[in-house]
């Protein structure tokens, strides 16, 4: 049985980090409101985008030549993917959660014999995935800097997105991120941004729009800010999951730590306990072989 | 009958701006100035960088844009933009900062033609507020 030094030294270590998780508990609440408001707000913008554009590609007359960010590039020989990610550990599975559902689709790709390109965004999935897909990552971005999710950084993976789209260097492209559903449930997704996935929703509104200038002209325009809203949206998300997921794994890491020091304070006060009757019985034997 | 209308101006942040009681919309439409006022017949536009003017029974209020889609359905007139702002809130330093970066843009060798011509429609608006 440890000593009752060392026991007491156990229990104050863990009553400091039953501290420390309580506090990241609190901050990622205090976040957790704020990301949840901004995925909020931001919603408005990525629906009405998502209507615009169902309404266009339903009035384009010439799939033939409709532009390639819709109708794709009629091949599926090289898949992209976007693996999104948190910069900060400590939030239970949240990262893992991603990567799992995106090894399962990589070794998909990879059994159908296509080719596979990956970029990373957060440098936690970086890590992860280095190890076994290292020679597949092509970029790893990571926002480090910026406090919250804004659109200036989805800007700059959509662009660089679809430059590398235009360039050639694939045909289809996968984000994967973590859709918040409530505090404990966050659900990893995988959304296809290249070609655009219409299929399966209907056009709600059977009026007609004029156009200016022609569909065409309108879709190649909005189609690339689409991409950018779609990440961003992707990001809004990720960053309400990501306070989610943590918030809830310091709650139970703060709850386990009680549990400890309970159980620790029970196991020092019965070896004191047992210090003092064996000092008792000492001194007891001593006076009586007097 | 009233002649007021909806407007919603929407960035990827927030809704920006709500107003019910519009009564005619100015908005830099890419191929010219477009005013839209109510029972216009339903449209999809986009927008090259410029001020939208909204008029209202309060007065009117004008507000800059770099880029965006509008959307006019049902006497209601949505506009997604990524980057709007208030003329009134708006400070010299910052006009200053989108006319230097977009005059370095309009230097660059491998523009492409509607780059630079959205490019000189910004220089010319922003000059136009100082």
């Amino acid at each position: 049985m440890a000593s009752l030094d060392d026991l007491k030294k156990r229990i104050a270590s863990v009553k400091s980090t039953q501290k420390i998780t309580k506090a990241m508990k609190m901050v990622a609440a205090a976040k957790l409101r704020r990301a949840q408001e901004s995925a909020e707000k931001g919603r408005p913008y990525s629906e009405k985008m998502n209507n615009v554009i169902l309404n266009l590609s339903n009035g384009i007359s010439d799939k033939e030549n409709a532009p390639k960010l819709l109708s794709g590039t009629g091949q599926e020989k090289t898949h992209l993917c976007v693996v999104m990610t948190s910069d900060r550990g400590l939030c239970g599975g949240f990262n893992s959660n991603i990567i799992k559902k995106a090894k399962s689709y990589f070794a998909k790709i990879s059994d159908e014999g296509k080719e596979l390109k990956i970029i990373t965004v957060g440098s936690k999935g970086n890590d992860q995935l280095k190890r076994v897909y290292g020679d597949k990552i092509i970029e790893n971005i990571s926002f480090k800097e910026s406090k919250n999710a804004n659109y200036f950084d989805a800007d700059k993976v959509g662009k660089m997105v679809i430059e590398k789209f235009e360039a050639g260097e694939f045909d289809i492209c996968t984000i994967f991120y973590n859709q918040f559903k409530n505090v404990i449930t966050q659900i990893p997704q995988a959304q296809q941004i290249i070609p655009l996935n219409n299929e399966g929703e209907e056009n709600s509104s059977e009026e007609s729009y004029e156009f200016e200038p022609d569909e065409d002209e309108i879709l190649s325009n909005l189609l690339p800010k689409n991409i950018s809203t779609q990440i961003f949206k992707a990001m809004l998300e990720n960053s309400a999951s990501e306070q989610g997921s943590r918030m809830s794994a310091m709650d139970n890491a703060t709850r386990n730590a009680g549990e400890m020091v309970d159980k620790l304070t029970i196991e020092y006060n019965r070896s004191r306990q047992a210090a003092i009757t064996k000092e008792l019985i000492e001194i007891i034997s001593g006076a009586e072989s007097l | 009958m009233s002649e007021e209308f909806k407007i919603e101006i929407v960035n990827p942040e927030k809704s920006f701006l709500i107003k019910e009681d519009v009564l005619e919309v100015v908005v830099p439409a890419f191929e010219g100035e477009m005013g839209i006022l109510k029972d216009h017949i339903a449209i999809i536009s986009f927008l090259k960088p410029g001020i939208i003017t909204i008029f209202s029974k309060e007065g009117n209020e004008k507000f800059f844009v770099e880029d965006g889609i509008i959307e006019f359905k049902n006497n209601n007139l949505s506009i997604l933009t990524s980057s709007i702002f208030n003329l009134k809130d708006v400070s010299e330093n910052k006009i200053q900062d989108l006319l230097k970066s977009a005059e370095e843009e309009i230097k660059k060798d491998e523009i492409t033609d509607q780059k630079k011509y959205l490019a000189d429609q910004k220089i010319e608006v922003l000059r136009s507020i100082n």
